[in-house]
């Protein structure tokens, strides 16, 4: 049981860590269109 | 009760303070701001706005805005101005805080009264204002100035603004989304351990502790960042007093966030950090998937209103020239490439090529175009390069008139949404009392909590507007446009359909039904003669008469009008047209008819009558199948027309339409509409929505045929665009598809409600349950809602999206 002093705090620096990941790739504009990359796939020109 | 300030209807305080005389009174006004707006306006002696306008002012900012000098910058200028004359220099603005067709009149005024200023036109739709000045006389920053003045704000259009607005917004629900749903996982797991426990003791103290504070801090982003628009929304509410959906939703996450965190800090009592969590994720999911809906729904509404033509090349002296699209003026020849959409109404003057009038009229098909043909703003040009004469311009474009219907309908508020806010607004009252009731009773702030989480207001006010919207969206891509909001509804409940005039039902273009020989001569000859005749007149009638095959030579032929044409074949004298015109030359009566023809042509010569021709009007090609789709949907048709009773009789009959009437003269249809509606008949009218608009505002509901240029006048509540009758009976299936949809959400809301409310007061559910049942209602009722446009409407968004780039291929979808 004493890991767990050394765990939930690791596991809420992560989540502090893994919400930075997903605010980058959201500024990074990855989740603006969610649709046209589906389409693109089938076009060939590029 | 104070008070309201005379500009912007905000209550004043202290009294007498701000006063100034205005249109013959004294008038009171709650700041500086707003009285110095109100003198602005009445100086330059626009106190007509105040009589006119049916919305109150916007309460003028304070702090200073930022300068408008920056757009003096000639740089800057080359990104948003164009050059659109000798010294003259145009561009968009951006106007903010319209609220009603009043504050359109006083911009406009407001800038055309400036010095300088060439040119005003201030758009309802996109509202955006189009302005032309001389640089030498005036600057854009000064126009700027002047409409800040009269307290409203303006800055330069550019086009990826708007865009740049939308999305920010939708990456701001995406990240609160995703900072509710990732702490909700994560405080889950550090609630996992006391559910498992359950009060059995086995979970040492300090480590409960530790997860409670684990728990905390990861609740705290969620409260702080996630729920702000819950919060936010709640203080607008509460400081208006209004309360509506957020209030209960933001007190009870305050509330249980409050209760559960003096909890861990004090070692004592119940968390529920958890269930808080989870229910703002659960309900920003909700709202992000609404939003999505509304955005796709409010995109397929808004396209007439977003396309607006910026460049056009106009051909001066043989040079095309590019000029802003709104310096465009009839008489001007204007070139439109392959590929670009037309700038403007016109005729082509020259080149062949097909264009897509898919954003007008949902016409899929492209349509062929020759010299001499109508071309409409908004049209995609498709192959050639197309030469112009503009005809209508700018605001004045049938694209124009149409995104002006649609937006006045998006501006009004269906009266089953309005009776839904209201609703909702009373449950709010009635579930903050039985809150704080039920708290006190069982003297546990848990059971309040529990109730404010549990009900869910905001089922109710969901219910209808995107299931609403999204039919309309679906409705205008077909090339149906609704005018007024509650047209689906009433559109929905309709049990009868009455056709105003035969001209809805057929194609306008007569064509010869029968032909009775009376005279010498056998039928092919007669023909011939009537075809040899009418080829010289250009009568409608005339062109029932095929003007191939064979036909002998006319000579000395003359036209009466209004009575048909006389020809000199053979040596003798013939005569085709009215009775009476034919009876001069044969002189003797005409024989009696046999049967009571439609449209009787006769053919005579100078020794007797020859021949009687029967004329009728074919229906539509679209108009049996329409009918027939109607009838299976239940309805009773009826066909109500001015012509002759023996043409209505036979349309009727060929369409299988029963109950169909002649002769009718307007008072008749209005008395035929009014003894239906006695009958508790919900009636719906299609005309043309020209002459016979009282008749069309007498039925519940109805719809204009074709409207072209002038589909702003039409009086209706739904136009069809494309003049194709067949999208009608498509028009009452998604109406009663929506209307289907909002019953069933509203059902569920009350009964979510009904049930929900006594449980919690009474302590049975408590605050996770409470969450779920809350944050489920929501999902439950916005999937409903996207139903509403279904497959179709998956089609038409995309469509709508990639006929922005030129395809030269045609698309039949």
């Amino acid at each position: 049981m004493e890991s767990l002093v050394l765990l939930v705090p690791l596991s809420v620096a992560v989540v502090f860590l893994i919400g930075w990941l997903f605010w980058r790739a959201l500024r990074g504009g990855q989740f603006d269109d969610l649709e046209r990359p589906g389409i693109d796939v089938l076009s060939d020109d590029r | 009760m104070a008070a309201a300030c005379y500009h912007c209807g905000e209550p004043v305080s202290p009294a007498g303070r701000w006063h100034a005389p205005l249109l013959g009174a004294e008038r009171e006004f709650c700041c500086a701001g707003c009285r110095a707006v109100a003198q602005t306006i009445a100086q330059a002696g626009f106190e007509r706005y105040y009589e006119t306008r049916t919305a109150p002012g916007l309460k003028p900012r304070l702090e200073p805005a930022p300068s408008a000098r920056a757009c003096d910058d000639a740089q800057a200028q080359r990104e948003f101005t164009q050059s659109s004359g000798p010294r003259e220099r145009s561009a968009t603005l951006v106007l903010g805080g319209i609220r009603c067709a009043a504050c359109l009149w006083l911009n406009e005024a407001t800038l055309r009264a400036l010095p300088g200023v060439t040119r005003a036109h201030v758009d309802y739709a996109s509202r955006r204002a189009q302005v032309s000045w001389d640089p030498e006389r005036t600057r854009l920053s000064a126009l700027i100035e002047a409409l800040r003045d009269v307290g409203y704000d303006a800055w330069p259009w550019d086009p990826r603004r708007q865009e740049q607005l939308e999305r920010g917004e939708r990456r701001a629900a995406l990240w609160r989304l995703f900072v509710a749903g990732f702490g909700a996982m994560q405080v889950m797991m550090y609630a996992f351990p006391a559910y498992i426990d359950d009060g059995a003791g086995t979970l040492a103290r300090e480590s409960e502790t530790l997860l409670r504070w684990a728990s905390l801090a990861l609740t705290l982003p969620v409260l702080v960042f996630s729920c702000g628009p819950f919060f936010a929304g709640a203080w607008r509410e509460l400081r208006g007093l209004r309360p509506g959906m957020d209030t209960p939703i933001a007190l009870g996450i305050g509330a249980g966030f409050a209760a559960s965190a003096w909890a861990t800090l004090t070692g004592t009592g119940a968390v529920y950090f958890d269930s808080i969590a989870m229910l703002v994720f659960l309900l920003l999911g909700a709202r992000y998937l609404e939003l999505v809906a509304r955005g796709r729904a409010v995109r397929s509404l808004d396209r007439l209103a977003r396309w607006s033509p910026e460049f056009a090349l106009r051909l001066a002296e043989g040079a095309p020239r590019r000029v802003p699209a709104h310096a465009l003026a009839a008489g001007d020849r204007v070139l439109v490439p392959a590929g670009e959409r037309v700038p403007a109404d016109g005729v082509v003057l020259t080149g062949r090529s097909s264009v897509d009038e898919s954003l007008l009229t949902g016409e899929a098909l492209p349509l062929a175009k020759a010299p001499g043909a109508p071309l409409a703003a908004g049209s995609l040009n498709l192959e050639q390069p197309l030469e112009m004469r503009v005809e209508r311009a700018g605001g004045e474009t049938r694209a124009a008139a149409i995104a002006r219907l649609v937006q006045r309908a998006a501006a009004s508020r269906p009266a089953l949404v309005a009776a839904a806010d209201r609703i909702a607004h009373a449950l709010t009252w009635v579930v903050l009392a039985v809150a704080l009731l039920a708290g006190l009773n069982a003297a546990d702030p848990w059971v309040a909590i529990a109730v404010l989480m549990a009900t869910c207001p905001c089922a109710l006010a969901l219910a209808a507007p995107v299931a609403l919207t999204r039919a309309a969206g679906e409705l205008l891509a077909r090339g149906v446009a609704l005018t007024r909001a509650s047209a689906l509804e009433t559109l929905a409940a309709a049990t009868d359909v009455v056709f105003d005039k035969t001209g809805t039902l057929t194609a306008g273009h007569l064509r010869l039904a029968g032909t009775r020989v009376v005279g010498a001569i056998p039928e092919a000859g007669c023909l011939a003669l009537a075809r040899a005749l009418e080829a010289r007149s250009r009568h409608p009638l005339a062109r029932a008469f095929d003007a191939k095959g064979p036909a002998p030579e006319v000579g000395e032929a003359r036209e009466f009008p209004g009575e048909g044409v006389e020809g000199r074949v053979g040596g003798r004298r013939v005569r085709i047209g009215a009775e009476p015109f034919c009876r001069a030359l044969a002189r003797s009566p005409a024989p009696a008819s046999a049967d009571g023809a439609p449209i009787a042509v006769w053919l005579a010569d100078e020794r007797g009558w020859l021949a009687e021709f029967r004329l009728d009007d074919a229906p539509r090609p679209e108009a049996p199948a329409a009918v027939a789709a109607l009838r299976s949907a239940g309805l009773r048709l009826h066909l109500l027309s001015g012509d002759r009773p023996a043409a209505v009789a036979a349309v009727g009959a060929q369409l299988g339409i029963a109950e169909a009437r002649g002769g009718a003269l307007p008072q008749d249809k209005f008395d035929y509409v009014a003894r239906l509606q006695r009958e508790g008949r919900v009636v719906a009218m299609i005309g043309d929505g020209l002459n016979d608009a009282p008749v069309l505002a007498r039925a519940d509901v109805s719809f204009a045929m074709g409207g072209g240029a002038d589909a702003a006048q039409r009086q209706a509540d739904l136009v069809v665009l494309g003049d194709a009758i067949g999208e009608v009976p498509g028009a009452f299936a998604r109406a009663r598809r929506a209307m289907r949809i909002v019953r069933q959400n509203f059902a569920w809301a009350l009964g979510y409600n009904a049930l929900a409310l006594p449980l919690a007061a009474a302590g049975v559910i408590g605050p996770w349950e409470a969450a779920v049942g809350m944050a489920a209602s929501s999902f439950i009722v916005v999937l409903n809602a996207l139903r509403a446009g279904g497959g179709a409407g998956q089609e038409s968004a995309w469509k709508a999206s990639s006929s922005s780039s030129p395809s030269p291929s045609p698309s039949y979808s």
